[in-house]
């Protein structure tokens, strides 16, 4: 259906290549979350895998920044259709986490756990094969809190909300179980490029 | 979520616009869509002759179950869709829409407790939805509103909730604007929304609220949630919306 009138303001042959449909790009770095940033006492922080509720490994805040790192250059997309382009995030690959714990994805699936009692559910075949990391960096400067700093998931080739801020932990299940926004009417798995936004996209 | 699926983009006739303040209208929708719950916004798309698509969400400042769904779009200053919505827009156009969406940042009647709203600019929209829903469903709880805008000229739906609170018990209207001249005795503050506007807020409800909802800028957000927490509001009775990019 056109719209009367609506013309519209394309973006440049690269851009249009970068962005995913009902996507438009953003210089400024929105934030999407469901309250207030936590307060997060660094004395106390600890990462863990767990295999439902049984812990399979845990880093306290040194150990953490001592696993090998990765940096990740690309761009991002929120559901909310602002894209931000060249986004420079610095971390712990997913792969090296389940590496420096010595096991293997127990189960298909996972829910990445935050401090503020959100949650996500991804794939693992989603976060392997240097997909996505435990950001503690973006441009260079520890993550801000209000962008998940200390840590936070990073999922770049979902939509955003995928990419858990404030991030405690990763509990594999063994079914898809669905997380926070999954609850309330967003997708199981949320593909920019497929535009899985809502629960009964395809 | 109520048929929001990729078929659930409807058509919405604009029925009329209102001017509510020097840079935001509303625009009133007739929709087949399913009733909203209020705080919840829709998405909108406009597709240019070539097949060019732009979509953005807005929030629905109508309460749950009126005739017609109102969306206050502010204009921006390069705003593609806004800038669509102001220059071009007419009662009788079709655009497309879809939802109602949004699960958090909700409010229902039956929901107990008592109600902060707190607004940074046009983050007042979804939280005059949640104000009208609040007046209609005749809720025992206390509601108190805390706006805060440039001038008393750009605090949209003043007039209304000043009418609210003068003839709804237990509803309560806070302006602040943090530049030009407040209306003498009316607006309540001449500042930005800092720790002691918050505490006396709060000392004039009934109770500390049980719920908070938060929209507005980022920066907005940010500052009143960490406020709201210094000021010993527990963060998971914190509800946030925040508009940027």
């Amino acid at each position: 259906m056109t719209t009367r009138g609506f013309t519209g303001r394309r973006p440049g042959a690269d851009a249009a290549l970068r962005l995913p449909p009902g996507q438009h790009e953003t210089d400024d770095f929105p934030v999407l979350s469901l309250g207030p940033a936590p307060v997060i006492d660094m004395a106390n922080w600890r990462f863990t895998l767990r295999h439902g509720a049984r812990p399979l490994a845990s880093w306290n805040w040194e150990q953490f920044l001592a696993l090998p790192r990765s940096t990740w250059r690309g761009d991002i997309h929120c559901v909310t259709t602002w894209s931000k382009f060249d986004t420079v995030w610095e971390g712990v690959m997913f792969d090296d986490l389940l590496a420096a714990a010595g096991i293997a994805a127990p189960t298909g699936f996972l829910l990445a756990q935050s401090h503020d009692e959100y949650d996500t559910n991804i794939p693992v075949a989603d976060l392997t094969g240097g997909q996505a990391m435990v950001a503690t960096h973006f441009g260079g400067a520890p993550l801000a809190p209000e962008h998940g700093g200390p840590a936070r998931l990073l999922v770049p080739h979902l939509y955003f909300w995928k990419s858990a801020k404030w991030l405690r932990g990763l509990k594999f299940t063994e079914r898809d179980e669905a997380g926070f926004w999954e609850l309330r009417g967003y997708h199981m798995r949320g593909d920019p490029w497929r535009e899985q936004r809502y629960t009964d996209d395809d | 979520m109520n048929d929001a699926g990729a078929a659930g983009w409807r058509q919405a006739v604009i029925t009329r616009i209102e001017q509510r303040t020097a840079r935001m209208r509303s625009y009133f929708l007739q929709a087949p869509l399913a009733r909203h719950v209020a705080g919840q916004h829709l998405d909108v798309r406009l597709t240019a002759p070539d097949g060019y698509q732009a979509r953005r969400s807005y929030s629905i400042a109508s309460a749950p179950g009126v005739a017609e769904i109102e969306l206050a779009i502010e204009w921006l200053d390069d705003g593609e869709v806004s800038g669509f919505f102001h220059d071009v827009a007419q009662p009788g156009d079709t655009i497309e829409v879809r939802g109602p969406l949004g699960g958090h940042f909700v409010w229902h009647a039956a929901q107990p407790g008592a109600v902060l709203l707190v607004a940074g600019g046009s983050g007042v929209v979804p939280l005059v939805s949640i104000a009208r829903d609040w007046a209609r469903a005749g809720t025992p709880d206390s509601m108190q509103l805390l706006h805060s805008a440039r001038t008393w000229e750009s605090l949209a739906y003043r007039h209304e909730l000043q009418v609210v609170a003068a003839t709804r018990p237990g509803f309560d209207y806070i302006a602040t604007v943090t530049r030009g001249t407040a209306e003498p005795g009316a607006a309540r503050y001449g500042r930005r929304i800092d720790g002691a506007m918050l505490e006396e807020v709060l000392a004039r409800g009934p109770a500390l609220p049980d719920v908070c909802y938060v929209c507005g800028a980022n920066g907005f957000v940010d500052t009143a949630a960490q406020l709201l927490v210094a000021a010993g509001i527990a963060p998971r009775a914190i509800r946030t919306e925040r508009y940027g990019g």
